[in-house]
């Protein structure tokens, strides 16, 4: 789960990780009161969504004087704004946050994150700050300092000190720099972060270190031990199909636009699967959605109206393998679903495992024009033919 | 032959009361698992159906010589689960559970790195070695005991690869998921290693999906140590970058964990690789036969 530049702020201001002074704001009203509160010029107008590249966008503006401050929060505020990250499409801009503006002296980058492969949190830190990170990764990646850390031992002195010194700290920062380090992992670590990200961490000509932006992303497994986090939740930013699956107990993901193939598949891996045998048939999937083991008629009907619903698609294949979900089930549970709801597209079913005779049987009698595959050749040969 | 397990295997069950427990237990037992004890704390002393049920793993260990454990606890409590198994040192765990939080997984990861125990999953379908020995949700019914290894991150996948292979006559030597987690007990290349030392297993089939490098590490490991021909495949190569594709592992981070890389490193080191799951069987009988 993703959350705003803010909210991550609203985190690490409560939890020890320095933050210029700032307030979210919803209007332009708002806006203003808040840049009276910071006091003085200049201040930082930025558009809250949850793409990276706002900056390069446009979304993000210091104002010197009050005059440019009211231009810039009413004409970021509402603006359609695009960046390399939320595709061609931009996204509409519906908070901001004002800010201090500050004096940079440098720009660090430092992110947290588990590690996979290791079983260990690594801190990535470079100098090279304000940047894409994946461009810094591949031209010059000797420029990352990585400190792994066991998650059994916690952070230890000498990996602040690691951080620090392959950052080349001045003296006067290593302190500041060292509990912000410290108290941020314990940050990631308490929230179960997926990842957490200042780019740029900046060092200020005051020589405080501050986080200029924050990025967290939280593990979705273990959403149900932070309901703080649950609370911060932004459905704007999520894809409505998605949010209404979702609330049937979906696992349904919206591929975008220009998908003309729905597909509906028991187990995740067979789903990712199933999205490329309908490339290589020729068509495009629109959509991925695993009903798992456990799915109730009532699920089957409701993955099935959602498929439907998106005009752009041609034809429709269900792919099941039958293990603890029986093909007589998922037969009963599509004929419902196509009698409740209509057919506005070919079907094609291609079902395998337990119960299948029975399974067949009942798509057979519906009395349906479902289009039965005996195997995945023959239901891409169909899938095929529906989509000329 | 198999590897991890066979007919000599006796399994407990932890949260063998609960609803999956319970009829996952039955459909291993009726497989012909030797099911000899389950754990539910406060129930031991309890049966479920012929099954002993204790309160803690160490009494299932002492009390009725346990020497693997199968997993069905809820995801706040599976990591307890998982140490306590490897506290009592059950030397095989396995753990079908999904959506274990990540830093759970980490800290359980680094707890058993220094003891006798082998752990697979978490969020598998478990282990299988046709006609011996069933550890999981997988449907017994589509193997066959035969010659080749099976090791995959996924579940209903895995069974389409084991139809294929049961259907051309070729059949399985042990079936392992390892699960659709970032952080997991055991890997592609531990499979390997025991597929490449068991007499029966005569060739392998490896599947993978998007998200981290454990496949590009296998592919590289098999160029090196393995003779015997492997066929592999990866799910998810038209999917798109930074979105959690069900499996909390299957995911592209910026450049790195996509399909197309790992199909070209299997490629580059001489693994057979089936690009359309179509055409599995073919690529099998082709490989294999």
């Amino acid at each position: 789960m993703k959350v705003h530049e803010y909210q991550a702020k609203e985190l690490f201001r409560k939890n020890g990780v320095a933050v210029p002074d700032g307030h979210v704001a919803f209007t332009v009203d708002e806006a203003e009161t808040a840049a009276k509160k910071l006091g003085s010029y200049p201040v930082v107008v930025k558009a809250q969504i949850h793409a990276g590249g706002r900056g390069l966008g446009g979304g993000v503006k210091v104002a010197k004087t009050a005059q440019e401050f009211k231009e810039y929060a009413s004409s970021i505020l509402g603006m359609n704004l695009v960046t390399k990250q939320t595709g061609p499409e931009g996204k509409k801009v519906k908070k901001l946050l004002i800010e201090q503006g500050l004096n940079i002296a440098k720009e660090l980058y430092l992110s947290i994150l588990p590690d996979r492969a290791t079983a260990k949190m690594i801190i990535m830190a470079s100098e090279a700050g304000g940047m894409d990170i994946e461009d810094v990764a591949e031209k010059t990646p000797e420029k990352i300092i990585k400190v792994y850390v066991d998650p059994n031992v916690g952070i230890q002195g000498y990996h602040l000190r690691a951080a620090a010194f392959g950052l080349n700290m001045p003296k006067e920062t290593m302190k500041p720099f060292t509990v912000l380090l410290k108290n941020l992992f314990n940050l990631a670590v308490k929230y179960d972060c997926s990842l957490v990200e200042i780019n740029p961490l900046i060092i200020t000509a005051e020589n405080d270190v501050i986080a200029l932006d924050g990025k967290m992303d939280f593990d979705d497994n273990a959403l149900y031990r932070h309901p703080d986090v649950q609370a911060y939740r932004d459905l704007d930013e999520e894809d409505p199909t998605e949010v209404e699956a979702g609330s049937h107990g979906l696992n349904y993901i919206h591929l975008g636009e220009g998908g003309n193939v729905g597909n509906m598949v028991n187990g995740a891996g067979l789903a990712m699967a199933t999205m490329d045998c309908i490339k290589y048939a020729g068509g495009k999937p629109v959509n991925f959605l695993d009903v798992g083991g456990g799915a109730s008629a009532e699920q089957i009907e409701n993955g099935f109206r959602i498929l439907q619903s998106d005009e752009n698609v041609k034809a429709i294949l269900i792919n099941i393998f039958g293990g603890i979900l029986r093909c007589d089930r998922l037969a009963n549970g599509v004929v419902q679903a196509a009698e409740k709801v209509g057919m506005r597209v070919p079907v094609i079913i291609r079902m395998e495992g337990t119960n299948l005779a029975e399974g067949r049987k009942i798509l057979a009698d519906s009395g349906l024009d479902l289009i039965n595959a005996k195997d995945l050749k023959d239901a891409a040969e169909k899938l095929k033919e529906a989509i000329q | 032959m198999s590897i991890f397990v066979n007919k000599e295997t006796k399994l407990l069950v932890q949260g063998i009361t609960g609803k999956e427990g319970q009829f996952h237990t039955r459909a291993c037992v009726e497989y012909g698992t030797q099911v000899v004890a389950g754990v539910t704390p406060g129930k031991g002393g309890q049966k479920m159906d012929e099954v002993p049920v204790f309160n803690t793993v160490a009494d299932a260990v002492n009390i009725a010589g346990a020497n693997a454990s199968m997993i069905f606890v809820p995801p706040p409590f599976a990591a307890d689960a998982i140490m306590e198994a490897a506290d009592a040192e059950v030397p095989l765990i396995v753990c079908i559970t999904e959506g274990i939080p990540v830093m759970d997984m980490m800290k359980v990861k680094n707890y058993l790195k220094d003891k006798p125990v082998r752990l697979i999953g978490p969020n598998c379908p478990g282990i299988i070695t046709p006609e011996e020995c069933k550890i999981g949700i997988m449907p017994g019914v589509i193997h066959k005991a035969g010659k080749i290894g099976v090791v995959s991150r996924s579940g209903t996948l895995t069974y389409e690869a084991v139809h294929a292979l049961t259907t051309t006559g070729l059949g399985q030597t042990t079936c392992i998921g390892i699960g659709g987690d970032p952080v997991n007990g055991t890997n592609f290349i531990d499979c390997l290693e025991r597929f490449q030392a068991d007499d029966a297993t005569e060739g392998i089939v490896m599947i993978g999906e998007i998200g981290g490098d454990a496949e590009e590490k296998a592919a590289e490991y098999i160029k090196a140590n393995v003779t015997k021909p492997v066929v592999g495949f990866i799910a998810g190569l038209t999917a798109p970058p930074g979105r959690r594709m069900g499996h909390a592992g299957a995911i592209i981070s910026g450049s790195s964990g996509t399909g197309q890389s790992k199909v070209a490193a299997m490629k580059a080191n001489g693994i057979h690789v089936c690009e359309n799951l179509a055409y599995l069987s073919d690529v099998c009988a082709e490989t294999f036969g």
